[in-house]
């Protein structure tokens, strides 16, 4: 039991962190429910990302650095194919952009480099990375562009019998926060209960002893890059649709860092929950213990939003390394 | 001959895999040199030599996970220079691991099921929902294997995570992954490594079972000469990558060159 209050200290000063506020009277409660709601949505957004970056590490071992870059360059594949067709078939298209992606990225970078070291592998998405976002200007331009979902963006009132004042929530949100749980629904699915799923599993925990019953490597890493390049477009195109396309969305996907760190890499429910913590235990930082910080320093700003995330990873880097749903790894030595 | 051996013998078929003249180095290292043998069908055949012996080279080089620099393999009547894992496995041969290589994350049921994965064709859209032809095909297979774990003896850790069972029993799942795939050849490396003897007796019961049962050939390779002896129609054996003796276990354990390579020798 001793072992483990490094970890039950941090989940109790979290959760003080979450209950306080309500409890000490400092925000109404409508107010709370504004940022608890504010923060999961964003923090869904975060999930999808981390998904792709669980997907790639689970079934082939390597850190994809370019999932943030995937989610740039089908946001802006989007973009600006639906200024010449339909939104449907701009998405359509698009997928299968990130299709024919996945397979010259297993041809090109991953295949050349089977067996390699991690690190090399890393290095590789690292370059794929400076590619994407470079190449991806050049297809399609370095403006901010627009994606319109055609869901009305403004914000609506809802529960003003409950909460003074109501809550003001965003139809736009509620509908990307459905459609990401759909996405992640349909992926369990994919991977629990099809013979494909299997073999992506398999793949995952022994690349030669998968090889030795038949399962085509090079096949299963087209397949999984494919998919973590559809849930980069889902990503993609939500968040192009809320803060427009434009380059700093690859910035924001790299939040997808701490949230596999938080949750484990090799885990789908981890980077769902570790999204969920980080979106909701960010933007509750700057809201609350925000302007506390302030005052108590005398600091020009909050901005904690910007940095929350990474030093909760750091965190939980040092009290629990394998994340939250992570395998713990014992090596033989 | 005994009655045994003489109805053993009988049932050897044809030569159905054959290597010849088979060269195999990793930069300066030499792991095979000019290595010729073969396989008849139903045969239980071994590949015995002390540690760095090449054995597992040589198995790597059936199974395609290796390319030789020269030789060339025979099997099924065609002519290769070097195989490729995944037609190897749609061919018919699978193979058992000396260090397990189990998916340590899934349950016993689903390492085996994945061996059968190379036998599921329905729809994807049908095998996530399990409906419809996806849903018979999941039980077809599920047939097969609860068979394989029948006659493997594993009923009671179908659900078990196996990295959770004790070593013996994880070298049987990793036999029983194998079979599921039925094949022609079995490849077998290192199947009694780190067993006590009773393990050792039951892995020797089930490979013989095997064999008889289905007719697989088996290739297996073994450290422990003792047991090979026993349950071998043919022994090959390697020394720093060459062949020294190849024969029955009679012939091989009255081998000069094979007693010097185990025992060492005064010179």
């Amino acid at each position: 039991m001793s072992k483990h209050w490094p970890v039950l200290t941090l989940g109790a000063v979290l959760l003080a962190g979450l209950v306080l506020p309500l409890a000490t009277g400092a925000s109404p409660p409508g107010f709370y429910v504004e940022v608890l709601l504010g923060g999961l949505m964003a923090g869904v957004l975060y999930s999808l990302v981390a998904l792709g970056f669980a997907l790639i590490f689970k079934a082939s071992g390597v850190f994809n650095f370019a999932q943030g870059s995937m989610v740039l360059f089908a946001a802006l594949a989007v973009a600006r194919l639906a200024e010449q067709m339909p939104l449907w078939l701009a998405i359509l298209l698009a997928t299968v952009i990130m299709f024919g992606l996945a397979w010259l990225i297993e041809r090109l970078v991953l295949r050349p480099l089977v067996n390699q070291e991690g690190v090399a592998l890393l290095m590789a998405t690292l370059g794929v990375t400076y590619f994407l976002d470079g190449f991806g200007q050049t297809l399609w331009g370095s403006d901010i562009y627009k994606i319109d979902l055609g869901i009305p963006k403004e914000p609506v009132m809802i529960l003003d019998s409950v909460f003074q004042g109501g809550i003001l929530v965003n139809k736009e949100d509620f509908v990307a926060a459905f459609i990401a749980a759909m996405l992640v629904a349909g992926l369990v699915l994919f991977f629990q209960k099809t013979a494909t799923g299997r073999a992506l599993r398999a793949v995952a925990d022994d690349h030669q002893a998968a090889q030795s019953i038949g399962i085509p490597l090079n096949r299963i890493w087209v397949i999984v890059w494919s998919v973590a390049g559809f849930v980069a477009l889902v990503a993609g195109v939500i968040w192009g649709s809320q803060l427009g396309v434009q380059f700093s969305l690859s910035q924001v996907a790299l939040k997808a860092l701490p949230v596999v760190i938080l949750g484990g890499f090799t885990s789908i429910a981890g980077a769902i929950v570790g999204g969920l913590i980080i979106g909701v235990g960010e933007k509750m930082a700057e809201v609350f213990l925000g302007p506390i910080l302030v005052k108590a320093f005398d600091l020009a700003g909050g901005g904690i939003e910007n940095w929350f995330a990474y030093v909760l990873a750091l965190l939980f880097l040092l009290v629990r390394p394998e994340g939250l749903f992570g395998e713990k790894n014992i090596d033989r030595v | 001959m005994t009655g045994l051996a003489h109805e053993r013998a009988q049932r050897l078929g044809e030569v159905i895999l054959a290597l010849d003249g088979v060269s195999l180095s990793f930069g300066g290292v030499k792991a095979l040199s000019d290595v010729s043998f073969d396989v008849r069908e139903h045969e239980v055949r071994a590949i015995i030599g002390p540690n760095g012996a090449g054995k597992s080279s040589m198995l790597n080089v059936i199974n395609g996970v290796y390319h030789p620099q020269e030789g060339t393999i025979r099997y099924l009547g065609r002519e290769y220079h070097d195989m490729d894992p995944h037609e190897v496995a749609v061919s018919g041969i699978s193979r058992t691991f000396q260090n397990l290589a189990l998916f340590k994350g899934m349950s016993v049921l689903d390492n085996i099921m994945s061996g059968r994965n190379l036998k599921m064709h329905s729809n994807i859209l049908l095998q996530a929902l399990r409906i419809g032809p996806a849903l018979r095909e999941e039980i077809a297979q599920r047939e097969v294997v609860e068979g394989i774990i029948d006659f493997l003896e594993i009923q009671a850790y179908r659900k078990t995570p196996v990295g959770q069972l004790p070593y013996g029993l994880q070298k049987r799942v990793d036999l029983a992954r194998a079979l599921a795939m039925e094949p022609r050849i079995l490849l077998l490396d290192e199947p009694m490594a780190g067993m006590n003897m009773e393990e050792k007796q039951d892995m020797c019961r089930f490979i013989l079972d095997v064999n008889d049962e289905f007719g697989t050939t088996i290739v297996l390779i073994e450290h422990d000469m003792s047991v090979v002896m026993d349950i071998s129609d043919r022994v090959l054996v390697l020394d720093y990558g060459k062949k020294i003796g190849d024969g029955t276990p009679d012939e091989v354990r009255a081998n000069q060159a094979v007693i010097e390579a185990y025992l060492g020798v005064s010179h």
